[in-house]
């Protein structure tokens, strides 16, 4: 077993040393991709299936490039031409993959929990790529690496997270993975885009996002869904900037300059304003290449490796 | 005829009267002929030793779903009615969600007639409240009623309309019947698949809040209270139902209520790891809810104790959770389940228990049965208090096997149900 077990599955429940363990991994991986040779053999001879039961771009071509450039043989299996619209189903697809002998899967799922569901009923390993608004867990790393990096370590940072948390599966991995790391959480949106038992999860609330602003070292801000308003749960875009846009007005008034992510794709206009998006203290294309990185370092030691060979695999090339 | 069957020095507990005391009990031509103290049976009398057992009226359960017709496949009223018998019930009350539905006479003897046919759990049919049980068009109650009908439901889905509710309560009472609520508003409990709170929080599952089912449960009580008719409310499942529920029984309304086996031992932590068999609606809750619902069942605000059986077929259970159908099977886990939680930890005496699982339901669907009273239905269930068993589903005489207590081990089970003077079921032991 792997110091990550079997599978990737979320950040809840993982350790300190585990997530540590993920994000030292990744940094000197990092380099990788800013040779003029991406590649590197490490994951030579493995097979690993992209399955994609909804619609990604960026996640899904960040883990193949993730593959890629460690040597993996990679396939992408995407709803719209998978055999689930015939009716299959999720299990049944996954056998038949794995019948053909493959070593992972990357799930991405509209339902929560289903990449759990795959991974106690495959022997390959399953890295969840967002399964419904359960959680993202790639992501959530991604976020600690770009973190940690910008702000000098985690332990005691404080970090809020904005925006439509109830539907947000990014928001859960990043409260599990910075709250593991030692970080103090807050989360700021409409109430009726909060779970109820939020503070349960151990988190703060902040109802105004110049109180959020005024508190936090960092702020992801999360997409917010435009569906949202169709469905009832606030009144309107335009209002929803007004009471929570992140503008550069209410970051100028902030007591010091705060670390700007955005796991994308972003509403401008809506949840952040391009001045903000395109200013000087937005991480949002760190946060990119950073995902290379990390999604590396997952495939990498749930493959079997040592963490401390990490390195060594950064200097090999094919 | 059957022979006579004269049952021998057993815990005799009858709580139509009063009755808890060893002695012997006399079954002729399908009637309690003699009940208490010793009996000489009669010349031919077949024996039963129910020494450390206790003798009880058959339970019966006014909440199933036996999936016939339309689901044969997942249960036929035949495997459903031998599943209750297998668990200690001579009588159990069939959901009309049926495809078609339940909502006509021709069904509804249907029904009736499979449950005969099987032989073994007397089977009353539901008729639905109205057509097609789409909240639109009362049924007709009073052809259903002729045809064996005992309540009437849309069990799956609420009366949203609270005129149709209205009149469905002032109808029924031409008949006689209880008109019997499935309390959710559809929509505060849209696309819920758990509980709304920590765990649906946490497990990024949308949650159904109490709410949804306690707005309902208060408008039944006043339109009751408006109408004097007597709603029957299903498969509570909070602490707040539980209390609006005392206050209407506080101000004389004639409402009635039921909770199930699983939601007084389970709560929302079960869905932990997206267990599939830890999903029904209404959805388990949280630990002071079942605590409410206890207390509730013990001083009587809550009538009486179902299970909800719904059996499903594997394949839809073994699904990511958002898309697997609610609900579990019970008939053969709930006395278990009964003595275990509510028994074992001092909720109820035994009397107690069987006055929930067979005097009340018999007495609040006006249903023969209920009574070991000389005269009355030779319905008799014999269970083991002490016996520790442990849930296999494979063994389940019931199709389904969807259980969220398979590998529990659990105490007390029905050792020989009799139906009609008729031993129906007997434990291998």
């Amino acid at each position: 077993m792997t110091i990550l077990g079997k599978d990737l599955l979320g950040l809840a429940g993982l350790s300190r040393e585990q997530v540590t363990t993920i994000l030292d991994v990744a940094e000197p991986l990092r380099a990788i991709s800013e040779r003029a040779i991406k590649k590197v053999p490490t994951l030579r001879g493995m097979t690993v299936v992209n399955l994609f039961f909804e619609p990604s771009t960026r996640t899904r071509i960040s883990f193949e490039f993730a593959e890629k450039r460690m040597s993996a043989d990679t396939v992408n299996v995407a709803t719209a031409a998978s055999s689930v619209s015939k009716g299959e189903t999720l299990v049944d697809t996954a056998r038949n993959l794995e019948a053909m002998r493959i070593d992972m899967v990357v799930i991405r799922h509209p339902h929560s929990g289903a990449a759990r569901f795959l991974a106690e009923r495959i022997e390959s390993n399953v890295i969840n790529a967002g399964d419904g608004t359960h959680e993202h867990p790639t992501q959530g790393l991604l976020d600690l690496l770009t973190l940690r990096e910008k702000l000098g370590g985690l332990e005691g940072k404080r970090i809020c997270i904005v925006g439509d948390v109830l539907h947000s599966r990014v928001a859960r991995s990043n409260i599990w993975g910075l709250k593991a790391m030692g970080a103090q959480v807050a989360v700021c949106g409409p109430r009726s885009l909060l779970p109820g038992a939020i503070r349960e999860l151990g988190v703060e609330v902040f109802d105004r996002i110049e109180a959020a602003i005024e508190w936090a070292d960092a702020l992801n801000i999360l997409r917010l869904q435009l569906e949202r308003m169709q469905l009832g749960y606030i009144p309107s875009l335009r209002e929803y900037n007004r009471v929570f846009g992140v503008t550069r007005a209410r970051l100028e008034r902030a007591p010091r300059d705060l670390i700007i992510l955005h796991p994308g794709p972003m509403n401008r206009g809506v949840e952040i304003d391009s001045d903000v998006a395109d200013g000087p203290h937005s991480v949002i294309l760190e946060q990119v290449t950073n995902g290379v990185a990390v999604r590396m370092a997952v495939l990498y030691l749930l493959a079997g490796n040592a963490p401390a060979l990490a390195d060594a695999a950064k200097g090999a090339t094919v | 005829m059957t022979a006579p069957l004269l049952i021998t020095g057993g815990r005799l507990v009858d709580p139509s009267q009063g009755l808890d005391a060893v002695g012997d009990l006399l079954l002729v031509d399908g009637k309690v002929a003699a009940i208490g103290g010793q009996i000489a049976g009669p010349d031919g009398a077949q024996r039963v030793d129910a020494k450390g057992l206790v003798v009880a009226p058959g339970f019966i359960d006014v909440h199933v779903h036996l999936r016939e017709p339309g689901r044969e496949e997942v249960e036929t009223v035949a495997t459903g009615a031998h599943a209750a018998v297998a668990g200690g019930f001579t009588a159990v009350c069939a959901m009309p969600n049926t495809k078609p539905v339940t909502d006509n006479q021709a069904t509804v003897g249907f029904v009736k007639r499979q449950g005969e046919a099987a032989g073994f759990a007397r089977v009353y049919p539901y008729g639905a409240i109205t057509v097609g049980q789409m909240g639109e068009t009362l049924a007709e109650f009073g052809e259903m009623v002729a045809a064996g009908a005992v309540a009437v439901s849309d069990d799956g889905k609420p009366v949203e309309n609270s005129h149709i509710m209205r009149t469905a309560l002032e109808y029924a009472q031409t008949f006689g019947i209880p008109v019997v609520e499935h309390c959710e508003v559809m929509a505060l409990a849209h696309g819920g698949a758990m509980h709304e709170g920590t765990v649906s929080a946490r497990l990024g599952l949308k949650g159904i809040p109490g709410e949804a089912e306690e707005i309902d449960v208060i408008r039944c009580i006043l339109l009751a209270k408006l109408t004097k008719g007597h709603i029957h409310l299903c498969h509570l499942s909070t602490k707040g139902s539980v209390d609006l529920v005392r206050w209407g029984k506080d101000q004389g309304v004639n409402v009635t209520a039921e909770v199930c086996s699983h939601h007084i031992s389970l709560t929302h932590e079960a869905v932990e790891g997206y267990n599939t068999n830890a999903k029904m609606n209404p959805p388990l809750r949280t630990a002071e809810d079942v605590a409410a619902l206890q207390q509730g069942v013990k001083d009587g605000t809550i009538d009486l104790l179902v299970t909800d059986h719904a059996p499903h077929h594997y394949d839809e259970k073994e699904r990511e959770f958002p898309d697997a159908p609610n609900g579990i099977v019970g008939l053969e886990t709930a006395l278990g389940v009964n003595m275990t939680w509510l028994v074992e930890r001092g909720v109820l005496t035994i009397p107690q228990l069987v006055d929930r699982m067979s005097t009340r339901p018999a007495k609040v669907f006006h249903l023969p049965g209920g009574s070991l009273a000389k005269g009355r239905l030779a319905d008799v269930t014999l269970f083991d208090p002490a016996r520790r068993w442990t849930v296999d589903a494979a063994q389940f005489k019931s199709k389904g096997r969807n259980t969220p207590y398979g590998g529990q081990t659990l105490t007390g089970q029905a050792v020989c149900t009799i139906v009609g003077g008729r031993v129906v079921h007997q434990l291998d032991r």
